[in-house]
């Protein structure tokens, strides 16, 4: 059996989870084929519902006032009950913030192994190999768990399509499970989420985008990518380190811990194409990417690419969009 | 305050890949070394929180020989010694080994407060620092953005010999952030950008040659939990049309076909 960790805040699931368990049914086939999901939360009528509806398998139940606000001491507490109660062969996450923050400390407290971001599963049983990124992407590892026991799984979000799951027509039941926590043992004391501003730009919104990386080496380097953007009717976001240095305001940064976007055309310059950056416009249906490096794992994603210096490329594109 | 930052030695940014002719891992004698980004970021924080709460900066490796490297350049930059876990079976550390070996060489020394990268530019595990946190049994919290040391139930900065507590703003994902409380000792990944790094200065280099780097050997019966088989290059999920010639060649033909075929301009 494959238990997935579904992951949900105030009753709203987190799509990720939808992938992960795409994931786990492609790998539960060399088993007994058996997925279970488990949801936990101080309220989670809707979101074990919305799970139940797709028949993928029996969704269990933990729900407790303790587990309004996540942490992960409360988390590793009753999924290491569970986990001990049901004895799952591979226990499976979406790779998000959330699962960072606790699934290594679960996997250390059970001492089974944990592969973090796996993008792809192949093999059966001790041949099992389980691919991941490595070196930011630019290299992919096959990696095994070591040892006959249970895993533990992260999926790298996007890696697999929400749309390949395979449904049941008939609903699955949704089973409360029992468990103790000793509120004792949570030691942070977390407050409720929050949004730093209001977004002035909502680039989710853009139909077309001209991104921006290390590669422009200063803050000098920014006119000539934001005059490309002008050209071409676009708005002008960053990788991370372009607003971690306070070149660009965070709310254009686009990535894991910025925004997703999946505009007509999306332009990377200078941007080698960390993971991070990669999962937040990989759905783009037009990728150009400008770079100087032609092993950047941008290009992987990439439908036109170009190897140069950006310094020289850029003028001489808006040099051609101004002649027509 | 005493305070821990773990640092990881990785190869540079612009390192190429090249793989062992059996493909089992890099071909280690091409690469030259840096200090892992986000743990630059770790010890930046630990040495604000050093100039506004006094104490001590300790900054920890695991790994073989070659790390005095980085844990040298964390003295110039104004750590106050170093622990270096030495064994040459670490430059292939799992998560497990590597945590357990910082553990192993943290546990005598009663850190109040311990920082780490959220995750390393090699392998990218991201678990070192949570793992780690689980093993010395201290709480802990993740992708961290901003730290305040703070006395409990009191706005006030603390003074020596009371309990502490810190609030910390974490970062979740798509621009939502969330503050949580927690007792010391503590442990904190954090997240890049949470300020702006400082470089070593000439007289930060010349202090940092008369600095400690104690030596502490590998702790016994550490397990790893996984093993890599076999490593790559990745397989392009789309097919890339390279296009090339000069930059205003390139340039002509990138438009025709954004325009023309795709339709995208």
């Amino acid at each position: 059996m494959i238990l997935v960790v579904a992951e949900q805040r105030d009753d709203t699931l987190n799509r990720a989870t939808w992938e992960a368990i795409v994931a786990a049914q492609q790998l539960a086939v060399n088993g007994d084929g058996v997925v279970t999901l488990v949801v936990i939360g101080a309220l989670v009528d809707r979101v074990s519902k919305e799970l139940a509806a797709a028949g993928v398998g029996d969704v269990l139940v933990v729900s407790d006032p303790v587990f309004k606000l996540y942490t992960p001491d409360a988390y590793v507490a009753v999924l290491s009950q569970v986990i001990a109660s049901i004895s799952p062969e591979v226990v499976a996450f979406a790779h998000t913030y959330q699962t960072r923050d606790f699934a290594p400390a679960l996997a250390t407290r059970l001492q089974v192994p944990l592969i973090t971001d796996v993008t792809a599963t192949a093999g059966v049983g001790e041949g099992t190999v389980l691919t991941r990124p490595m070196f930011q992407g630019k290299l992919a590892a096959e990696v095994r768990p070591i040892g006959l026991g249970p895993y533990m799984v992260t999926f790298q979000i996007g890696a697999y399509r929400a749309d390949q799951l395979r449904k049941s027509a008939v609903p699955s039941a949704v089973t409360p499970v029992p468990f103790t926590v000793d509120h004792s043992v949570v030691r942070q004391e977390p407050e409720a989420p929050f949004q730093e501003s209001k977004q002035a730009v909502d680039l989710s919104q853009a139909t077309k985008i001209v991104a921006v990386g290390r590669g422009i080496k200063s803050q000098d380097g920014l006119p000539v990518v934001k005059a490309l953007a002008d050209a071409m009717d676009a708005e002008l976001a960053a990788s991370r380190p372009i607003c971690d240095n306070g070149w660009l305001p965070m709310e254009r940064q686009i990535g894991s811990s910025g925004q997703t976007v999946a505009p007509k055309l999306y332009v990377a310059v200078g941007i080698s194409g960390a993971i991070q950056h990669l999962v937040g416009m990989k759905g783009a249906r037009t990728i150009v990417a400008i770079n100087k490096d032609a092993d950047a794992p941008i290009f992987e994603v990439a439908d036109f690419g170009v190897v140069g210096d950006l310094f020289e490329l850029v003028p001489a594109i808006i040099a051609e969009l101004k002649k027509a | 305050m005493k305070i821990a930052v773990c640092v990881k030695q990785v190869p540079t940014r612009e390192w190429q890949p090249r793989l062992r002719e059996d493909k089992s891992w890099i071909r280690d004698q091409d690469v030259s070394y840096e200090m892992n980004e986000p743990d630059a970021y770790a010890l930046e924080e630990a040495l604000r929180l050093r100039e506004k709460h006094g104490g001590e900066v300790v900054v920890c490796s695991a790994g073989p020989v070659r790390v005095q490297q980085v844990l040298r350049e964390a003295l110039a930059r104004g750590a106050d010694r170093a622990l270096h876990v030495e064994d040459d079976s670490l430059r292939l550390a799992d998560p497990s080994v590597g945590a357990g070996a910082l553990a192993g060489a943290m546990a005598g020394e009663q850190f109040d407060l311990v920082l780490t990268g959220l995750q390393s530019d090699d392998q990218g595990f991201g678990q070192t620092g949570v793992v780690l946190a689980e093993l010395l049994g201290v709480p802990h919290s993740t992708i961290i953005m901003e730290i305040n040391v703070q006395v409990p139930g009191s706005d006030m900065a603390p003074t020596d010999g009371q309990s502490l507590q810190v609030r910390v703003k974490r970062e979740l994902e798509g621009g939502w952030f969330q503050w949580l409380t927690m007792p010391l000792p503590v442990l904190l990944t954090i997240q890049s950008g949470i300020n702006q790094l400082r470089y070593a200065t000439l007289k930060g280099i010349m202090a940092a040659k008369k600095k400690e780097i104690r030596k502490v050997s590998l702790a016994a019966g550490l397990r790893p939990s996984q093993q890599v088989v076999s490593l790559a290059l990745p397989t392009r999920s789309k097919q890339t049309q390279m296009i090339e010639g000069s930059p205003s060649d390139a340039a002509r033909e990138l438009v025709r076909r954004l325009r023309d075929e795709v339709r995208a301009l």
